[in-house]
């Protein structure tokens, strides 16, 4: 249960305050802030209409080092050597790379051997830093906030404007403080924690706030774990989410081979410790949680907020109403699903594992964990996708591809893949699949889609057991 | 790209009472493999438009005649989800100027304030009101006075201020962009620069 409390002093900052106040190039009267950008990554969907915007106004990239490219929403998972095979997408892929060699962009685009995931590469190979601000058009760019940098997806006119300027015009943001206190239980992920707080403030309960995570749940986490978390704050409404940098940031940087513009990895660190929330900075808004408090979750309904535990039955009514509301029904009916049923035991057709919010090398370690020993069920179809060409080789060097493979499952080349499905990989009408990744609305993973949104431990114990199981029976 | 200016607006308008209906809905994914802003209109809201197979869904209100405007008058949560600019465009290529509603995603907000359509918050009840009165009466106005600030209901004349960045209002009403003004202030972004490298 959330409570909230309240305490203040004026002298104070929070880390949002500090990154953002740092950033400011100047202040429009009564208006936004002009806001300077460290780093901007670009991908092929949402950047062509801002290079034709530069086009048409005659002016060229005013940073192109401080921008990073990379194709990963509309690529194939198969054959990624092959030209791809939809005109459209082979357009814009190739669209991005003529943009980026005219104007100088570093792109790690298909067949780079450091190609995937914006939000998965841009951590990896540390162009993503502490105290700095990102942006990009995307709108899980709220991942890199567990650096701790104000990071925050933007629209295509905004990519243009950084394009243009290295800066965009954006209002300050109201602050909340989200704290996890104690250690989550057996079978419980960072993923269940962020979905157990979308659904226990909704998916508008953040609008217009940037929320700091903190507490000991959160401190406890790997940055793999942070990520997720941070990734999906926006599926509160949240413009972004951000965790203070400590050992495990550093740890996980000095790993980093090499870090473009650092030369002294522990003179920067030394630095980033200032990067953290004064004793008495005043939030807007505080909540706290318990993590014992929370179980593996799994979605029933069409947006992220509709989560449960995976052992409980879906409410009657949406959260805090004695009556289910049209919306509420209408979103169950698309699912096949009535208030008050159990969803353990149902049919599970597909299994996704992958994305910017669970593609990382620990995810496809915890889904091992389940696999390994065991057979994907036959009437399961599973897409396993790396979040990146790193992670692929990480995953071949652990030896995770054998236990896939022993146990029946095809390891795909790194992209959005079904995450958004604008490739082939989309879940069929009516279909029910079980996703790691960040959304379930309506035809997200393809028209008629049905999606339930979980960690990589319960979609593990989905495709083995072709049903929704609770992933902590198999631990 | 300089956009329109928008000063008065007085419409009847098109009403879609359901709440968060997010970009994924607005316009589908697998819309997005387009290089240019233009010609997303004819996909707003595609799935719920047309049937599988491709025909008009008559239960869709875009498919009924009885109501037209450029207004969409949305249910709470509009705009949710996907920061994809596409919804923007999409809404404003159909034809739509302003989008009412009782709450907008963050983001959605920011991009439709950048391409020249107008989201008007008002109060729930109003809202819900004003739905009512539409679909009893589809010829309903709208008038929406943007130096002012004002949203009112022309046959009930039930009035309310608007809230709106005052910075982004300029901007609308003078059809400016910001990479004008960016554009304008190089030199201090440039010695912003300077001045941060030396910290
Ligand atoms: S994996 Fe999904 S959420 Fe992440 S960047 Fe790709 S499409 Fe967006």
């Amino acid at each position: 249960m959330a409570t909230e409390k309240n305490h203040t002093n004026l002298e104070a900052k929070t880390l949002y305050d500090k990154i953002w106040d740092s950033h400011v190039v100047r202040s429009i009267a009564g208006g936004p802030d002009v806001l300077y950008i460290d780093r901007h990554y670009i991908h092929e969907v949402t950047s062509p209409q801002a290079f034709n915007g530069l086009k048409e106004r005659g002016i060229s990239v005013f940073r192109p080092g401080n921008t990073l490219a990379t194709a990963d929403h509309n690529i194939p998972t198969r054959d990624q050597h092959l030209p791809i095979r939809d005109e459209l997408s082979r357009n814009q892929v190739t669209r991005l790379s003529e943009n980026c060699s005219k104007y100088g962009i570093e792109l790690f685009g298909l067949n780079h051997s450091k190609n995937g995931i914006v939000h998965v590469i841009g951590p990896e190979l540390g162009f993503t830093l502490p105290g700095m601000t990102i942006v990009c058009g995307d709108s899980h760019t709220s991942t890199h906030g567990a650096f701790g940098t104000i990071a925050f997806g933007i629209g295509t006119s905004e990519v243009e404007m950084v394009l243009a300027a290295q800066c965009i015009i954006q209002p300050k943001s109201k602050k909340m403080r989200i704290s996890i206190n104690g250690l989550p239980g057996k079978g419980v992920t960072s993923k269940d924690i962020i979905m157990y707080v979308i659904s226990e403030i909704t998916t508008g309960g953040a609008t217009g706030y940037f929320v700091e995570f903190s507490g000991q749940a959160i401190r406890s986490l790997s940055m793999e774990a942070r990520m997720t978390i941070c990734n999906m704050s926006i599926e509160m409404g949240a413009r972004g989410g951000v965790i203070a940098p400590d050992e495990t940031t550093f740890n996980y940087l000095r790993k980093i081979p090499s870090i473009r513009g650092i030369d002294d990895i522990e003179a920067a660190i030394d630095k980033w410790k200032t990067l953290s929330t004064d004793e008495g900075a005043k939030f807007d808004r505080e909540l706290v949680f318990e993590a014992s408090d929370i179980n593996p979750m799994i979605t029933y309904g069409t947006n992220p907020g509709m989560g449960m535990s995976v052992d409980e039955a879906i409410p009657m009514a949406e959260k805090n109403s004695s009556e289910a509301s049209p919306s509420f029904l209408k979103s169950l009916n698309y699912m096949g699903f009535k208030p008050g049923m159990s969803l353990l035991g149902h049919p599970v057709d597909y299994v996704f594992i992958g994305s910017c919010t669970n593609g990382r090398i620990e995810d496809f370690r915890a889904f091992a964990g389940i696999i390994k020993g065991r057979k994907k069920s036959d009437n399961v179809t599973a897409l396993i996708v790396p979040g990146s060409k790193l992670v692929e080789e990480q995953m071949a060097a652990e030896g995770l591809i054998e236990i896939y493979t022993a146990a029946g499952f095809e390891v795909r080349q790194p992209g959005c893949s079904s995450c958004l499905a604008m490739n082939e990989d989309k879940i069929p009408q009516g279909k029910y699949a079980v996703s790691t990744s960040n959304r379930n609305f309506e035809g997200r993973q393809g028209p008629g889609s049905r999606t339930m949104l979980a960690s990589p431990l319960t979609a593990a114990a989905a495709a083995i057991t072709g049903r929704i199981s609770d992933p902590r029976e198999f631990l | 790209m300089p956009k329109e200016k928008f000063t008065i607006l007085e419409s009847t308008c098109v009403p879609l009472p359901l709440e968060n209906v997010d970009t994924d809905q607005i316009i589908p994914a697998r819309f997005l493999s387009a290089t240019s802003r233009e010609g997303f209109g004819d996909n707003l809201f595609r799935d719920w438009r047309y049937t599988k197979s491709g025909e008009k869904n008559s239960d869709f209100v875009l498919n009924n005649s009885r109501f037209e405007g450029k207004v969409l008058v949305a249910g709470k949560n509009f705009g949710s989800g996907s920061s994809r600019e596409h919804a923007v465009w999409a809404i404003f290529d159909y034809g739509f100027r302003a989008v009412v509603s009782s709450f907008f995603a963050d983001i959605f907000m920011n991009n439709s304030l950048n391409n020249g359509l107008l989201p008007i918050v008002i109060p729930a009840d109003l809202l819900s009101n004003l739905q009512d009165l539409i679909r009893k009466d589809p010829g309903s106005k709208v008038h929406i006075d943007l130096a002012n600030q004002t949203f009112t209901i022309v046959p009930t004349g039930e009035s309310v201020a608007f809230s709106i960045n005052p910075y982004k209002k300029e901007c609308m009403l003078g059809g400016l962009d910001d990479i004008d003004f960016l554009l304008a202030i190089k030199d201090q972004i440039i010695s912003y620069e300077e001045n941060k490298k030396r910290v």
